[in-house]
């Protein structure tokens, strides 16, 4: 309010030549790439070290994989709320959640050859004598995991594509009517989404424990989805205005309002992780608790095992954070902000790891694939999303909204 | 921005009136007429508006709210007496075992914890908030100004109070209509002594 036009320079809007954005894709790719072969071969050392690799590659995918989907729930909900405040943001979130196609080349090959050594009810001898595993077998078989796994990445890619494209295509044309077609199709999009990310994670992770279940835990992957998308949209933006872009564009008020989303949803994620936690224990059934019985408590020789690892999610993942992140002062404050948010990262990394390693090591045990999985992934991860993001502006440029958001200021 | 710092009576005693109230007509010009009045080292006056004007309190120049560390306080306190009460009535209170779980389970205790939590920001926000901004004031001085009453419709206002040390009736009164005010009037302040028809506006 009243402080006079705003100027723009166009070039704050696309990534400069001579900048590392311009080098990311090349310099991520090459890493990416070396990481990858790295890994396959140490994976191929030994029968040990091929179930490790399994186990590694699906935390790194299933972390960057979260990056991807948040940042499409962000796109979807922007368009289904018509908001303001987040277009100049919008982009980078639009071009984030288009990596999901990479992803799923890096997914489907690996999980299917690691399928025997991630996924206890693909064992046919276990199941002949598993009455429970029976039971379930109409939903957990190999013909139908594929089936929905193809499913949710066609979803996924479908509907970050098109929110990318025609958003692009508004830069062009200018044309409204765009955004009032997104718009509509938006809370389509959120149904599906919601649909196909919940039982993505009934598939991919709660399944890694087959007598497991609770049907909180689509909500868990979600929440924990949104808060590594928050985190990363914090790093990408504060790192391309640390670089001399955005001058002028994105001011303190986003990164507040980037702050208080990160914040509210790490106070979600506690609550449904709570949640979760706190029924199962209450209820007391032998197969529910087994699940949380083998993260508090250890084996006979090492009665710590992943107790501490819990532990750190608690207090890493909601403890500290909360109190950190929630005073106004940080979450306009760059530094301390960009602070919370890689923690937040490392934090979901912690979550995934947490999530699936005690299923394949009974007490806390890191590899190197668990590293080199990671490097190899992310760096094909920033490879695509460097390359996406160098393909055209970082702002949608024509939004009929773009004014209000350049002119957002929070009460 | 409703803020108001109602040092009135006590500051009063000895003013024939309350101050000098300025009415603007667009919020731009208010907020560069607030600008000019921070800069100009005035501190016992108000903008009032009938919408909230965005990034006004900077252009006052007003410090930030103390109410986050009151909510905050409530907020803990809140959940803390939650915890203490559960804590109390499962171990000493009425110790009974439930479920085979040991007396004190504090996660069944998270629950209404967080609860009285929420209960005790909420009341320390709402009930904070009425503290800090002084309500129920049930009456203020510049109610006796017949054009005040536009500040709920259309009346964009800026009033000086006449125990500001730079305050001058004259001079502060034109400092106003130059910085654009389209009404500039000074209001009487309250006489004790009057009767019922002192709250007109009321």
């Amino acid at each position: 309010m009243a402080h006079g036009p705003r100027i723009v320079r166009l070039d704050q809007l696309v990534i400069r030549p001579g900048s590392g954005w311009a080098r990311l894709p090349l310099i991520a790719g090459v890493v990416g790439v070396v990481f990858t072969v790295l890994s396959i071969v140490l994976a191929m050392g030994s029968k040990e070290s091929t179930k490790q690799f399994f186990h590694s590659w699906l935390v790194a995918v299933v972390f960057f994989l979260c990056i991807g989907l948040g940042c499409l729930f962000f796109v979807l909900i922007h368009h289904a709320t018509k908001a303001g405040w987040g277009v100049v943001v919008r982009r980078l979130a639009e071009n984030l959640a288009c990596t999901v196609p990479v992803l799923a080349v890096l997914f489907i090959p690996v999980v299917a050859l690691g399928m025997y050594d991630l996924f206890h009810w693909t064992h046919a001898d276990a199941v002949a004598h598993d009455r429970l595993l029976q039971v379930k077998e109409p939903w957990l078989n190999e013909t139908g995991f594929w089936i929905r796994t193809v499913i949710y990445f066609v979803v996924w890619s479908g509907l970050a594509l098109y929110f990318r494209n025609a958003s692009r295509r508004q830069d062009d044309s200018g044309d409204e009517a765009l955004s009032r077609r997104m718009a509509r199709f938006s809370p389509v999009a959120v149904a599906l989404f919601a649909i196909t990310l919940t039982f993505a994670g009934f598939d991919w992770l709660m399944s890694l424990e087959p007598h497991w279940y609770s049907t909180m835990f689509g909500v868990y992957f979600f929440a924990g989805t949104v808060v590594s998308a928050f985190a990363a949209l914090t790093v990408l933006t504060l790192a391309f205005e640390r670089s001399g872009h955005f001058r002028g564009v994105i001011t303190g008020e986003h990164f507040h309002d980037l702050g208080k989303l990160l914040f509210a949803f790490t106070v979600f994620w506690a609550y449904i992780a709570f949640s979760q936690f706190f029924l199962i224990w209450y209820a007391n059934i032998p197969e529910e608790t087994n699940w949380f019985l083998s993260r508090l408590h250890g084996t006979a020789d090492n009665p710590a095992a992943w107790r501490p690892a819990t532990l750190l999610l608690a207090i890493g993942h909601f403890a500290v954070p909360f109190f950190f992140l929630m005073p106004r002062t940080i979450k306009r404050n760059r530094t301390l902000l960009l602070i919370g948010a890689v923690w937040m990262l490392v934090m979901h990394l912690w979550d995934v790891f947490w999530l699936v390693m005690p299923n394949l090591h009974r007490e806390m045990t890191f590899s190197l694939l668990d590293l080199t999985s990671l490097l190899g992934v992310g760096g094909l991860f920033l490879a695509t999303a460097g390359w996406l993001l160098s393909r055209g502006s970082l702002v949608p440029s024509r939004d009929p909204r773009l004014v209000e958001s350049l002119a957002f200021e929070n009460i | 921005m409703g803020l108001m710092t109602l040092d009135v009576p006590e500051a009063s005693a000895g003013y024939s009136h309350y101050g000098v109230l300025a009415r603007f007509e667009t919020a731009k010009a208010l907020y560069r007429a607030c600008e000019a009045v921070r800069d100009a080292g005035y501190s016992k006056w108000d903008a009032l508006t009938p919408f909230p004007v965005h990034g006004l309190e900077k252009a006052m120049g007003l410090k930030p709210s103390k109410l986050p560390f009151l909510v905050l306080a409530t907020g803990l306190t809140g959940a803390g007496l939650g915890f203490a009460l559960q804590s109390w009535v499962h171990i000493l209170g009425y110790p009974l075992v439930i479920s085979g779980k040991p007396l004190f389970t504090w996660p069944a205790f998270v629950p209404v914890t967080f609860e009285l939590g929420v209960l005790g920001a909420a009341l320390g926000a709402v009930l904070g908030m009425f503290a800090f901004n002084k309500l129920p004031t049930y009456h203020h001085p510049l109610f006796r100004s017949k054009n005040f009453a536009r500040v709920t419709d259309d009346g964009l206002f800026i009033a000086i109070e006449a125990w500001d040390p730079k305050y001058d009736d004259r001079d502060t009164a034109e400092f106003l209509s130059g910085l654009g005010a389209v009404e500039v009037e000074h209001v009487p302040i309250d006489d004790p002594t009057e009767d019922g028809e002192a709250g007109g506006a009321g």
